[in-house]
């Protein structure tokens, strides 16, 4: 049954108005391979992928099947020409079952149109069996954790025969558990005769699970690589210039504890308990960070701590002074920085200058409110400054923050938060869709801040990030702390800690699954393995 | 990797990790616990304490019938006072579940509302100068009045299940009863207006559909411009056109009613499933059809998906826009239906406004049924039961001046969308246009 299929895509072209978003792209996907595109947020994977797919039209270039030219019109042809794609954002309606959502589209019907679901059920359950899914067809999605949904997706393109499969950034809503069940998914798949597409900017399980790299950089082929090129090497072709993917940050000299949150407890207007009785504390010269999956009720609590959320018990100390239950504005003055986890929606005004927006926390404060007026001059006087001391990229600070990079947006955040003298910093995903240059800017600003002697709280759902900045890791899982545990805590402890195992029993089946495990060699160096985690060479 | 450190080391004590809250901070939403609350202690006094001496007697026979039943006959003082204590029970269960942090189950509500409906029908009929009515009168006439808005509940469900939310049915219900109150009169035949009718529904959602899918004009703002346009328009032409000629152009025949024979002489569900005009035949088809198709064909699983997620509909290769576009014209096609009986069954000409704001009466059907065609139906026959109590009951006369009655169908509208059935949940992509990319 297996048909294999050679994809070649030959001087693909997109272009967004003005913006070349794809500029000539070839990509060679032979037969049976694991062929990953690498590059950072923005670099034109996705686009390139949704060309493929039939989501865009190709500005220019052609994609030929086993050497054949073809075109797709939308995702039906892609999909009859036997190309499956995983988004990033999963495509599944959240309030149908496995098995409406992995009929959808390619039904099979009785006599007068109506639904056989029980054909598609023995379909699921078929796939299941081989890969070892543990699926069930009549759960609702919305009841399924990222982990299975992800599965259903994959479902969903083998039941509808795909050779191709693409998948846009797999990993980045799993726990490490889930992303090593996936490459094993996708080695197997590979075994089955399943091209795969991996779409990612996580070195680590490019260089684990890929037999084909191919770079790309400001939608641009930069170079291929095999998968036995070092994290240094793969890293500078993704920025285009060296880079130094280990911070080096002197070890904290934490003071005294002048942060404290007890008991904290926030209901969600559906009545959960999102973030279910926490209680940490964070010295002065201190970096605690926050680790967990997405959505186990991260938001939340830096929201809590903010003021922005309503039901909220229990209690939050900033220099023995109660935060909970006062205004923002409060909790602003009392010396809290914070940058929320999406800077387009709740960290800047996109149509508003970049000056404009630098000031949005102090406009009515002097030097920059005058009277009932304001002072244009100071508002700007102000933005250059800033634009200097953070290396924000633009000709001038009366553009639309909109109009900058993520990067740079973020950039204008950090400096307008960091103006303030602050008591505590929060800062949420600080370096999501940013590129590697910024981020490196922005590690060290943040570390800068916990040497002035902050206490600073970073949230984020990137292992690597984490590990990289925090003195102290607290781990979430469900609204619930698992535990904190310190610095240079292993990976795989931290995985599995996310998954809600408490910190000893991690520690534990850790090392089970070492003793018992082959493909882990030594690691060199134990617990300083920072950015890239560690090779898995 | 396989760095093996280490157990996390001593010294981070976290006392809040392992901790469940007590049951001091669980949610409670007291809405619902109130609101019958509230409503059972009205029942007690007005119903029961205040209630009426007489006997209050139901006709359940009407005269054709296969069998006579006898007239049931209620003591309405005794009666208020029993129901409205069922009643507060109820309301104390639900009031007992929220201290124990349940969830009210849903036949709760329902089954208070039934009891207190008939409660109310007691008091009201016991209170009236001739304490006597015919209850399959009553339920045969709610029907009648519920056509419509079941109909236009119908284009809502078929509109918001693809994700257009659908404002303008009452443009459509009034566009249908003009339409085919002019066609039957020129054709002379009003199986030729029904039809027109359905046309000219299908062109005010072409329009809508247009606007708010193609050229992404807000929604709601369309939707309430075509009613004013429609309103408008038709007001008009029945002014200019209509009253010039109205033998010519507003004297429509009306659809006959079709008597099936036997089964609509079994008593109180013969006149009601068994004595309708072809429209209402029409009804009950379009109800079931539109459940089914919605929830058990391979159209109606893409139809939710595009409602509900339409860039998965669009990855799997579904026309997003498309589909929406067709259903939002089907839609208004029924509306259209709905609007013809105004005009071809209840009465036999046109007058301005006709539809007198039932299309926002059925979008309330329409939320309070769930986004569901038998629920929308449901819903719609409570509204045109209150509707047809006010008529009623000036008829008898009872002690409430018939403007409060009047008032009946839009209480019952604001408590029912009010949330007395629990939280609904349209579908997530209700009003919110579809751009690729």
């Amino acid at each position: 049954m297996v048909r294999v299929l050679k994809l070649e895509l030959k001087g693909i072209t997109k272009r967004f108005g003005s913006l070349l978003a794809n500029d000539h792209i070839d990509v060679v996907v032979e037969p049976g391979q694991i062929h990953c595109l690498l590059g950072e947020n923005g670099a034109g994977k996705s686009t390139l992928m949704n060309v493929l797919y039939g989501l865009y039209e190709p500005t220019d270039g052609e994609i030929l099947i086993d050497g054949k030219p073809v075109t797709f019109r939308g995702p039906g042809d892609a999909m009859a020409a036997g190309i499956g794609m995983v988004h990033q954002h999963f495509m599944l309606v959240p309030v149908f079952t496995v098995a409406e959502n992995v009929a959808l589209g390619a039904e099979a019907t009785k006599a007068g149109g109506f639904l056989n679901l029980d054909d598609t059920r023995r379909k699921i359950k078929e796939i299941s069996d081989r890969y070892g899914f543990d699926v069930d067809p009549d759960a609702l999605v919305e009841d399924l954790p990222v982990g299975v949904q992800q599965r259903v997706e994959i479902i969903k393109a083998l039941v509808r025969d795909a050779k191709v499969l693409i998948l846009d950034e797999p990993t980045a809503v799993l726990t490490p558990q889930d992303t090593d069940e996936l490459l094993d998914i996708m080695r197997q798949l590979k075994s089955g005769g399943t091209s795969i597409v991996f779409i990612s900017h996580k070195l680590r399980e490019v260089k684990a699970v890929s037999d084909t790299i191919t770079v790309i950089r400001r939608g641009k082929v930069v170079g291929t690589a095999a998968p036995g090129a070092s994290t240094t090497e793969l890293a500078s072709m993704m920025v285009g210039r060296s880079v130094s993917l280990t911070l080096d940050k002197e070890p904290a000299r934490p003071q005294e504890t002048t942060f404290e949150v007890k008991d904290l407890t926030v209901i969600a207007p559906s009545g959960q308990h999102v973030v279910d009785g926490i209680s940490f504390d964070i010295a002065r010269g201190e970096i605690l960070a926050v680790a967990g999956v997405q959505g186990n009720g991260q938001t939340e609590l830096t929201e809590a701590i903010l003021g922005l959320q309503e039901r909220v018990h229990g209690s939050i100390l900033l220099d023995g002074k109660e935060l909970l239950g006062r205004s923002v504005k409060e909790v602003l003055q009392a010396g809290v920085g914070f940058v929320p986890e999406d800077r387009k929606v709740d960290g800047l005004i996109g149509t508003f200058s970049i000056a404009e927006n630098l000031v949005l926390d102090l406009y009515d404060q002097s030097p920059f409110a005058k009277g009932i007026g304001m002072s244009p001059a100071k508002v700007l006087e102000n933005a250059t400054s800033r634009i200097g001391e953070f290396d924000i990229r633009t000709p001038s600070g009366s553009l639309a923050a909109g109009t900058l990079s993520g990067g740079n947006q973020q950039k204008v955040v950090m400096a307008r938060e960091l103006s303030r003298p602050l008591r505590l910093f929060i800062a949420s995903q600080p370096t999501r869709g940013v590129d590697v240059g910024s981020i490196e800017f922005l590690h060290r600003r943040i570390v800068a801040e916990r040497d002035n002697g902050t206490p600073v709280m970073i949230v984020s759902t990137e292992l690597d990030e984490v590990m990289e900045l925090a003195d102290r890791i607290a781990v979430l899982y469900k609204g619930k702390l698992v535990g904190i545990v310190p610095a240079g805590t292993s990976r795989d402890v931290l995985g599995l800690m996310m998954a809600g195992l408490s910190p000893d029993d991690a520690a534990h089946a850790d090392r089970a699954h070492h003793d018992g495990s082959l493909d882990d060699g030594p690691s060199p160096e134990p617990s300083t393995s920072r950015a890239e985690g560690g090779d898995h060479d | 990797m396989s760095t093996t450190t280490t157990a996390p080391r001593p010294g981070t004590p976290q006392p809040g990790s392992t901790r469940i809250q007590g049951s001091s901070a669980k949610p409670v939403t007291w809405k619902i616990p109130i609101l019958l609350a509230a409503l059972g202690l009205v029942a007690f006094v007005f119903f029961g304490l205040m209630g009426p001496n007489q006997t209050a007697k139901f006709g359940i026979s009407s005269a054709g019938d296969f069998f006579q039943l006898p007239v049931i006959e209620v003591p309405a003082f005794l009666a208020g006072i029993v129901l409205s204590v069922v009643l507060l029970g109820l309301a104390g269960y639900a009031v007992y579940l929220k201290t124990k942090s349940q969830h009210v189950p849903r036949w709760l509500p329902i089954a208070f509302i039934v009891v207190f409906v008939v409660a109310f029908l007691i008091w009201l009929v016991g209170g009236a100068r001739t304490p006597n009515i015919s209850l399959a009168g009553l339920i045969a006439g709610s029907v009648t009045l519920a056509v419509p808005l079941v109909f236009g509940s119908l284009s809502g469900v078929l509109c918001e299940r693809v994700g257009v939310v659908n404002i303008a049915i009452e443009g459509q219900l009034l566009g249908g009863a003009f339409t085919a109150a002019i066609v039957a009169s020129i054709t002379k035949n009003p199986f030729v207006g029904l039809l027109a009718a359905a046309v000219a529904g299908a062109l005010v959602s072409v329009v809508l559909a247009l606007f708010s899918i193609k050229y992404l004009v807000n929604q709601i703002i369309v939707g309430v411009v075509l009613n004013v346009l429609v309103s408008g328009l038709t007001g008009f032409m029945f002014s200019t056109v209509m009253q010039a000629d109205p033998e010519q152009f507003n004297s429509p025949d009306r659809l006959p009613i079709v008597d099936i024979p036997v089964l609509s002489s079994i008593p109180l569900i013969g006149p009601i499933l068994f004595r309708q005009s072809v429209v209402g035949y029409l009804m009950y088809i379009a109800v079931i059809v539109v459940w089914i198709g919605l929830f058990k064909t391979k159209w109606g699983l893409r139809v939710r998906a595009v409602g509900e997620h339409p860039e998965a509909a669009d990855t799997l290769g579904i026309k997003v826009n498309a589909t929406r576009f067709w259903n939002v014209t089907l839609g208004g096609a029924v509306a259209g239906i709905g609007g013809s009986f105004f005009t071809l069954v209840a009465i036999d000409s046109f007058t301005k406004e006709i539809s007198g704001g039932r299309g926002f009466i059925a979008l309330a059907a329409l939320i309070f049924g769930r986004w569901n065609p038998i629920g929308a139906f449901f819903a719609a026959l409570l509204f045109g039961f209150a509707d047809n109590l006010q008529s009623i009951v000036t008829i008898i006369g009872t002690p409430v001046p018939s403007q409060f009655m009047a008032m009946l169908p839009y209480l019952v509208t604001v408590l029912a969308v009010a949330g007395l059935v629990g939280r609904s949940r349209p579908p997530a992509a209700s009003g919110i246009p579809y751009v690729k990319g």
